[in-house]
């Protein structure tokens, strides 16, 4: 049974989702006197969203930043998303949140976010990204620790089933709590509820079945439920629906909250055959943080969606541990049995790569242009045969992170109208994080950038939510 | 275990079908942490499992003493229960610490009662208090100042000389198991220097970053348990110092007890005191505050009663100063004498041998540490 308290009061503002979005705008709103709430749809263990599961946020400055060395400034900043997103930005957004997010990092050690200096693993960014101590879901505990602090209600297992909205005015939204279906009454919303990549059905409208088999890396509880609702109410979006960034994960993943550690860095070392055994494409086209993203797709191109990046020896210990073990063998017959793989065509492909080999110096960190000769597709760097038993296989399957369809908002975070209604935008309702990530992320991924979206957003959709009500 | 290892592992000469189970779900949970490394800043732990990607068993139980139970990677794991990965490494680690304990000890049955059994720790503080009292009314000297009015200066010194003597020796034995478990190399000045400088500050337990654990507090982060950790331990060694600089002035310098409040024993043995009492009585209570699955629930009983009792010996000890030559003396004297030889006696097979495997894990680590720098 629901707590009337939250049925009888109306409040001040009303936050859908609780990630990294959800919580800068309530904190941010809070501070100027609103009564928030926070409506989480997932239970206490996995709130957070994605945002529990990210490690750090990639930061503008000028001059060395708490953990951040020399200098990352904004025209370096956007000349990297305009690389990402080949162009498919809003320019102004993306500006803006490049330019906040100098005065973010302060702004979240100040409501308990610790950072720490990128001890080890295989990137190297502590330049332009600021690394949490503890990940994501400690970022999380301080936020919801800091809003409860501030008087801020977080209420968990809410799911928002319905925004309502009277003649261009957000008046209440719908929930699902506790077996009920409850009308909270707010004067502004924030909309920070996520993508939709948790639903499958909508990714296979999107992308087609193949989309089945796709892992989801992150919450289950992004089933874009709120944003489908604002959609069909004729909000504005933005954003193309195949657009979704997807990585090339361990296939044998958890079908959702697989996060990081599920991650295979192994590619630029490898050479990745599909279920025919055969190579699909070049693996050492650049180092992996830069060609991390693209494998998503190239695997999600396959038979099957599936792809198996194969080593020998000499690579084991070149890249990051896994989770769970690679498939070994002494011998290639011996590994494509225990893959699965055609034994054939998987001795042929090999034997094909490692004739198109050279001689010449291997460099695991920097291109080495240790190329293959006279093979299709070539390998471009690290092209080494595979000579050394064991030799090693990962099953590798498309992980998606995010989708990029979005709610079209201004740069002050209001979310856009259907044509006719108010001046063009909602007269209160915002929206954060993912829900309009695609507005300043067309395409690609800049890594970091999500909660540089979401903590630049989050908190002018709560300032000006606040200064709305107040 | 195979039989071509060289060294006989742990697991073969205890045989022990639980150990060998708590070491395989934390290697299980240590290698998906090797993967992410989310929580590399908090504890010397994580920086020492990314040396590697295997772990056999000696690894396992050198990073479960590393572990300073902080929990901090327990609230920050995205991979917590109810997730499938169902992390939860301040336990798993705390599994392990407890089993090599347990096992360690020797003999390993006494280890195997008093680490589990709150019970069994109160029954051998009964028993010491039984022991001083029919000794000091059997044994009550002619003559003799202060409490040696009671129990002469000889028949103290023969009481818990052995009283001392035995547990290190119990305890020299187990530690010298856990170097050769662990791979540990000839041991230098400087390794354990490091060890003691990080047990000085309890530097694994400041969160990284100085901002405390997780202990009582769920998420939120806290500096009191490590507060009262250093208070119990500078306490303890207060008093230590108190008796050793007293033993040292009556063989030395010919200045038998009782001494005067401002002689050093008397001054170290006070603050030492005083201390004591507060950081056990504080670390008992954080204690019914923690979460009991984030330990090794099965030993709660046995850590609370030894906690208890340090607070007891402490307590006692400060009771019996303010009871100066009142005729409560003698009753007070066999309670405070008889928890300092049950505390004394239960060293090697209670918490208290925590402080010693922590040091030598430390040292370990420090080993490594330049080994690999
Ligand atoms: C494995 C992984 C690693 C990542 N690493 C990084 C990184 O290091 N740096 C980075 O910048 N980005 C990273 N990202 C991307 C980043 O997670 C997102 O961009 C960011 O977390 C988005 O924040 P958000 O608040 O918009 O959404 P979320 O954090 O996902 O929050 C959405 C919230 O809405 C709730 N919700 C959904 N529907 C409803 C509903 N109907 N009613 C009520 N509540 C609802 C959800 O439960 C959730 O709490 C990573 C993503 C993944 C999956
Ligand atoms: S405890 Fe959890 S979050 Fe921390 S390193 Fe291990 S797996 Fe990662
Ligand atoms: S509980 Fe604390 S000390 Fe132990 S491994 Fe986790 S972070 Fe380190």
């Amino acid at each position: 049974m629901a707590d009337r308290s939250l049925v009888e009061t109306t409040w001040d503002v009303v936050v859908v989702g609780g990630g990294n979005a959800a919580l800068c705008a309530a904190i941010t709103a809070a501070e100027k006197g609103a009564s928030v709430l926070i409506l989480e749809g997932a239970p206490k263990p996995y709130r957070g969203g994605n945002s529990r599961h990210t490690r750090n946020f990639r930061c503008m400055h000028r001059d060395p930043l708490s953990v951040l060395t020399e200098a990352y400034e904004e025209e370096e900043y956007f000349r990297d998303l305009l690389v990402v997103t080949k162009g498919k930005t809003d320019e102004g957004l993306a500006r803006l949140a490049i330019r906040e997010s100098e005065a973010c990092l302060p702004w979240m050690e100040a409501h308990g976010v610790r950072f720490q200096p990128s001890l080890s693993g295989t990137l190297s960014l502590s330049r332009t990204n600021a690394f949490f101590l503890g990940g994501g879901k400690a970022l999380v505990n301080a936020y919801y620790n800091t809003a409860e602090d501030l008087g801020v209600r977080a209420v968990y297992e809410a799911q928002v089933v319905h925004v309502g909205i009277e003649d261009g005015r957000f008046t209440h939204v719908e929930v699902e709590l506790g077996g009920e279906t409850l009308r909270i009454a707010g004067k502004a919303a924030v909309l920070a509820a996520g993508g939709f990549q948790a639903d499958i059905d909508w990714l296979a409208r999107a992308w087609g079945p193949s989309a089945r088999n796709f892992l989801i890396r992150g919450t289950p509880y992004n089933r874009g439920v709120v944003l489908k609702d604002l959609l069909d109410q004729g909000a504005e979006s933005i954003g193309d629906p195949t657009q979704c960034h997807a990585v090339a994960i361990d296939g044998r993943a958890p079908k959702y909250d697989g996060g990081i550690a599920t991650r295979i860095d192994c590619v630029p070392f490898s050479i990745v055959v599909n279920k025919d055994g055969r190579r699909f494409y070049d693996e050492g086209e650049d180092v992996w943080p830069k060609r991390y993203a693209i494998w998503g797709r190239l695997v999600a191109a396959q038979p099957d969606q599936m792809a198996y990046a194969i080593i020998d020896h000499k690579s084991i210990d070149l890249f990051m541990p896994t989770v769970f073990p690679p498939e070994k063998a002494e011998t290639i017959e011996g590994l494509a049995r225990r893959l699965g793989l055609p034994v054939p065509a998987l001795k042929q492909t090999v034997e094909d790569f490692n004739k198109a080999c050279r001689e010449g110096v291997f460099h695991p960190t920097e291109l080495d242009g240790l190329a293959t000769e006279g093979v299709a597709p070539e390998k471009t760097n690290w092209a080494r045969p595979l000579d050394t038993p064991p030799y090693y296989g990962y099953l590798l399957r498309p992980g998606v992170t995010f989708t990029y369809l979005g709610l079209k908002v201004d740069e002050t975070a209001r979310v856009t109208a259907p044509e006719g209604v108010g001046d063009g935008r909602y007269a209160n309702i915002w929206a954060a994080g993912e829900i309009m990530a695609g507005n300043v992320l067309g395409e690609g991924y800049l890594a970091g950038f999500g909660m540089t979206i979401g903590t630049v957003f989050g908190r002018i959709a709560g300032r000006e939510a606040a200064d709305h009500v107040l | 275990m195979s039989s071509e290892a060289t060294t006989p592992s742990l697991l073969q000469f205890a045989g022990d079908a639980e150990g060998e189970a708590a070491i395989a779900e934390a290697r299980r949970q240590i290698e998906i942490c090797n993967a992410c490394r989310y929580c590399e800043g908090f504890c010397a732990v994580f920086p020492a499992m990314t040396r590697q990607k295997a772990f056999a068993d000696g690894d396992m139980i050198q990073l479960a003493n590393l572990c300073h139970n902080c929990r901090g990677c327990y609230y920050s794991c995205q991979y917590s229960a109810p997730h499938e990965f169902d992390l939860n490494v301040p336990a798993a680690l705390a599994a392990v610490r407890q089993d090599s304990w347990t096992r360690s000890a020797w003999p390993a049955a006494l280890g195997r009662v008093f680490h589990r059994h709150g019970v069994a720790v109160a029954a051998a503080l009964v028993a010491g208090f039984a022991v001083l009292l029919l000794l000091i009314q059997a044994l009550r000297p002619e003559a003799g100042q202060g409490f040696y009015a009671f129990l002469s200066h000889n028949a103290m010194v023969a009481i818990f000389l052995p009283a001392f003597l035995l547990p290190l020796a119990a305890l020299a034995v187990g530690l010298r198991r856990y170097w050769r478990e662990v791979g540990g190399a000839p041991l230098r000045g400087r390794h354990l220097a490091a060890a003691f400088k990080d047990a000085a500050v309890l530097r694994n337990l400041d969160g990284g970053q100085g901002q405390g654990c997780n202990f009582e507090k769920g998420d939120r982060y806290s500096n009191e348990r490590r507060f009262a950790h250093q208070a119990t331990l500078y306490g303890f060694l207060l008093c230590f110092a108190a008796t050793s600089v007293a033993t040292l002035m009556h063989y030395l310098f010919d200045m038998p007890a009782p001494y005067g409040l401002f002689s050093l024993p008397k001054l170290f043995g006070l603050s030492g005191g005083i201390l004591l009492c507060l950081g056990t009585l504080r670390l008992a209570m954080l204690k019914t505050r923690g979460a009991r699955a984030l330990g090794a629930p099965g030993v709660w009983g046995g850590e609370m009663a030894f906690v208890l009792l340090l607070f007891f010996v402490s307590l006692s000890g400060l009771v019996l100063y303010a009871a100066n030559s009142t005729t409560a003396v003698p009753w007070l004297l066999a309670l405070h004498l008889g928890s300092v030889l049950a505390f004394f006696l239960l060293t090697p097979y209670s918490k208290m041998v925590h402080g010693f495997y922590r040091l030598a894990a430390l040292a370990r680590e420090a080993q490594q540490r330049a080994a690999k720098s």
